[in-house]
C-alpha cells in the first residue's frame, strides 16, 4: 500500500521544482492580466483620453461616437477657461472649500478620536457606533436628510430659528420670521451647509483612524508625561502628535483629495447643475460637458486642471505610503 | 467632574453623528400632518407605514415602481461584486504569492490609480460607452464600477492572501496537488472571509454611485435607485414623507454592509500606517 502510493508522489515531488520554476515565470503575469486589462481600459485609457479630448472642440455626441470630425483647437479650451473670470471664482470656491473642510474635518475628527480614547468602554462603544452611522450613510441620502433639516417651511433648523425669542432674533439677524427663508440662496450660506454635510460625512473616518493610532501609542508615555506635570495640550503636541505624524500626514492628504472633488453632496444640495455661483471644479467640468449645449472638450480641459491639482497631492500620498511600507 | 464633562462631550458627538439618520427614519414613520406641523415632534406620535406603502405599491412613473429601481441597483451592484471579486482574487494571489519583476511597479500603480479623481473620467468614459454601444444599458454601469472598485479590492485582498500560511500550499504541492487544486481547495476557502469583506466594499461603491448612473442611463425604467431618488425626489422637496421612506430603504443595506466591514476600511485606506 505505502509502496504503491509513495512512488508516484515521490516522483511528482522530484519533478515539481523544475516544472514549477518554469511556470512561476508566467503564472503571476497570467493572474494579473485581467486586472491589468480592466485598470488599463477603464482607468488609465480614460485618463489619457480626457487629456486628448481637452485639445478638441467637441460639441455633439455624434463627434464622440466618431461619426463627425474632431476639430483640433490646441490649447484653445484652456485659454478660454483661464481667461474667463468665472474660472477664478470656481477655483477660489474649490480651494477655500477644500481648505476649510480639511481643517474642520481634521480638527473635529482628531478631537473625537482623542475623546473616544478617554471614554469608558461602554460609552466609547456607544459613541463610536453613532459615529459609524454617519460614516456609513451614503452621500446621497445623508445630503437629502440635511436638506430636509434645512427645509424652509417645516425643517428643524427653520423651526429652531423661529423658536428664538423675536427680540433676540430681530436684533441679531434683522428679522424674526424664518419661514420661507432661503437657506441655500446665498453662496456663503450654501457653502456653510455643504461644509456641515461634508464634515459630518468625513469626520468619522478621521476619528476612527486617529483612535486606531492612539491605541498603538504605549500608555506609559502618557503616564510619564502626566507625572512630569504636562497638561493635555502639551502632552498631545509633545507625545501624541509626533508619534502619529505619519497617520496625520496620510489622513490630511486623503481628506484633501476627497474634499477637492466633492460632487454628490453639492449636486443634491443645489438640486442639479444650475447654481453657478457655488460651482467648484468637479461640478463645473460636469456642467460644461453635459448641460445642453454640451461642450465635452471644455469640460475635459477643466477635468484635466482638477486632475493636475490632485496629482500633486497624490504624489505626497504615494511617497508617504511607500515610506511606511518600507518601515513595516 | 471631569468624567461628566467627557461623557457629556461624547453624548454631543453621538447626537451630531446619529441624529440625521434618526431623523430620516423618524420622519419616514410620521403621518404627513405631523411632518408638516409647525412644531416638530421628536418621536413619531402616530407612527405609520403609509409612506412605505405609498412608494412600494405606487408607480413613480407609469409602469415603473420603486422596486424596479431597487432591482436595477441590486443587479448592477451584485454583478460588479462578482466580477471584481474574481479578478481581484487572481491579481491578489499574484502579488501576494509570487516575486516577479513588475510586482512593485504594479503595487505603486494600484496606489496611484486609486487617487484618480473619478469625476474627471465621466467625459472619456461617456465617450467609450457611446462607442461600445453600451449607452443607456446597465452593463455600462457594471463595467464602470468594476474599474472603480478593482484597485481597492486588489489592495485589500492582497493582505488576506498573504495571511494564508504558505506552508499549507507547499504541503499540498508535495502531496501532488496541482496549482489549480491548491488554489481551489486551500487558498480559496481560507481567503473566503476576506473575499466577503472585499465584496462588500465593491457593493457599497456600486450601490452608492450617482454621477455615472446619472450620465450613462437615459430611460427612466433603467435608472438605478440613486438616480431615481435625485430625479423624483431631489428636485421636489415638498413631500418629505415618501422621500424619507425611500431614503431609509436605500440607506439601510448600505449601513448594514458597511458596519460589517468598517474595521478593514481604516486599515485598507491608511495602508499600514496604523498598527492596531
Amino acid at each position: 500500500m505505502s509502496l504503491l502510493t509513495e512512488a508516484p508522489e515521490a516522483s511528482a515531488a522530484r519533478e515539481n521544482p523544475a516544472r514549477r520554476r518554469r511556470r512561476v515565470d508566467r503564472l503571476p503575469y497570467l493572474l494579473l492580466l485581467p486586472a491589468l486589462v480592466i485598470i488599463g481600459v477603464l482607468l488609465l485609457w480614460p485618463l489619457g483620453q480626457v487629456v486628448t479630448m481637452s485639445f478638441y472642440r467637441l460639441n455633439s455626441v455624434r463627434q464622440l461616437r466618431g461619426d463627425r470630425e474632431w476639430p483640433w483647437v490646441g490649447l484653445g479650451n484652456y485659454t478660454q477657461i483661464l481667461s474667463d473670470p468665472f474660472f477664478l471664482t470656481v477655483l477660489r470656491n474649490t480651494v477655500l472649500f477644500a481648505v476649510a473642510n480639511v481643517l474642520l474635518t481634521m480638527i473635529l475628527g482628531t478631537l473625537v478620536g482623542l475623546l473616544l480614547n478617554r471614554l469608558g468602554r461602554k460609552m466609547a462603544t456607544f459613541v463610536a457606533s453613532c459615529v459609524m452611522l454617519a460614516w456609513a450613510t451614503p452621500a446621497l441620502t445623508g445630503t437629502i436628510v440635511w436638506k430636509w433639516i434645512f427645509d424652509d417651511t417645516s425643517g428643524l433648523v427653520t423651526w429652531l430659528f423661529n423658536a428664538l425669542p423675536d427680540r433676540l432674533s430681530t436684533s441679531l439677524f434683522g428679522h424674526s420670521d424664518w419661514t420661507g427663508y432661503g437657506w441655500f440662496n446665498s453662496p456663503l450660506l450654501f457653502f456653510s451647509i455643504l461644509t456641515l454635510v461634508v464634515v459630518w460625512h468625513s469626520f468619522p473616518f478621521i476619528a476612527v483612524s486617529v483612535l486606531a493610532g492612539l491605541k498603538s501609542v504605549p500608555s506609559e508615555l502618557h503616564e510619564a508625561a502626566r507625572v512630569d506635570g504636562a497638561g493635555p495640550w502639551r502632552a498631545f503636541w509633545k507625545i501624541t502628535f509626533p508619534l502619529l505624524r505619519p497617520v496625520f500626514g496620510i489622513l490630511i492628504v486623503l481628506s484633501t483629495i476627497w474634499d477637492f472633488k466633492v460632487f454628490t453632496q453639492q449636486f443634491v444640495l443645489a438640486g442639479g447643475t444650475q447654481d453657478r455661483p457655488t460651482f467648484m471644479l468637479s461640478i463645473y467640468s460636469y456642467a460644461e460637458a453635459f448641460s445642453p449645449p454640451p461642450k465635452y472638450g471644455l469640460g475635459a480641459a477643466i477635468a484635466v486642471i482638477l486632475t493636475l491639482i490632485l496629482l500633486v497631492v497624490t504624489g505626497f500620498y504615494v511617497r508617504m505610503v511607500l515610506r511606511q511600507e518600507d518601515e513595516s | 467632574m471631569k468624567k461628566i464633562a467627557l461623557n457629556g462631550a461624547g453624548l454631543l458627538v453621538a447626537l451630531f453623528a446619529a441624529f440625521p439618520v434618526y431623523w430620516m427614519i423618524s420622519t419616514s414613520l410620521k403621518p404627513s400632518k405631523e411632518i408638516f406641523s409647525s412644531t416638530p415632534q421628536p418621536v413619531p406620535t402616530h407612527p405609520t407605514l403609509a409612506h412605505y406603502r405609498e412608494i412600494l405599491t405606487g408607480n413613480l412613473i407609469p409602469g415603473v415602481s420603486f422596486a424596479d429601481f431597487f432591482l436595477n441597483s441590486a443587479l448592477v451592484a451584485v454583478a460588479t461584486v462578482v466580477l471584481s471579486g474574481l479578478v481581484a482574487l487572481l491579481a491578489a494571489t499574484a502579488v501576494a504569492r509570487f516575486r516577479f519583476r513588475l510586482r512593485t511597479s504594479f503595487l505603486i500603480m494600484l496606489l496611484i490609480v486609486q487617487m484618480i479623481p473619478l469625476e474627471a473620467l465621466v467625459i472619456p468614459l461617456f465617450l467609450m460607452i457611446q462607442r461600445l454601444g453600451l449607452y443607456n444599458t446597465l452593463p455600462s454601469l457594471i463595467l464602470t464600477y468594476l474599474g472603480f472598485s478593482l484597485p481597492f479590492a486588489v489592495w485589500m485582498l492582497r493582505g488576506f492572501v498573504a495571511a494564508v500560511p504558505k506552508e499549507l500550499e507547499e504541503a499540498a504541492a508535495i502531496d501532488g496537488a496541482s496549482r489549480a487544486q491548491i488554489f481551489r481547495r486551500i487558498l480559496f476557502p481560507l481567503v473566503a472571509p476576506g473575499l466577503v469583506a472585499t465584496s462588500i466594499f465593491s457593493f457599497i461603491t456600486a450601490w452608492n454611485e450617482l454621477i455615472f448612473a446619472l450620465t450613462f442611463i437615459n430611460d427612466q425604467n433603467r435608472y438605478t435607485l440613486p438616480v431615481a431618488m435625485t430625479f423624483f425626489f431631489g428636485r421636489d422637496d415638498t413631500n418629505w414623507g415618501p422621500v424619507m421612506a425611500a431614503s431609509t430603504l436605500f440607506t439601510l443595506p448600505a449601513i448594514i454592509f458597511f458596519l460589517l466591514v468598517q474595521r478593514r476600511m481604516v486599515s485598507g485606506l491608511v495602508a499600514g500606517a496604523v498598527k492596531g
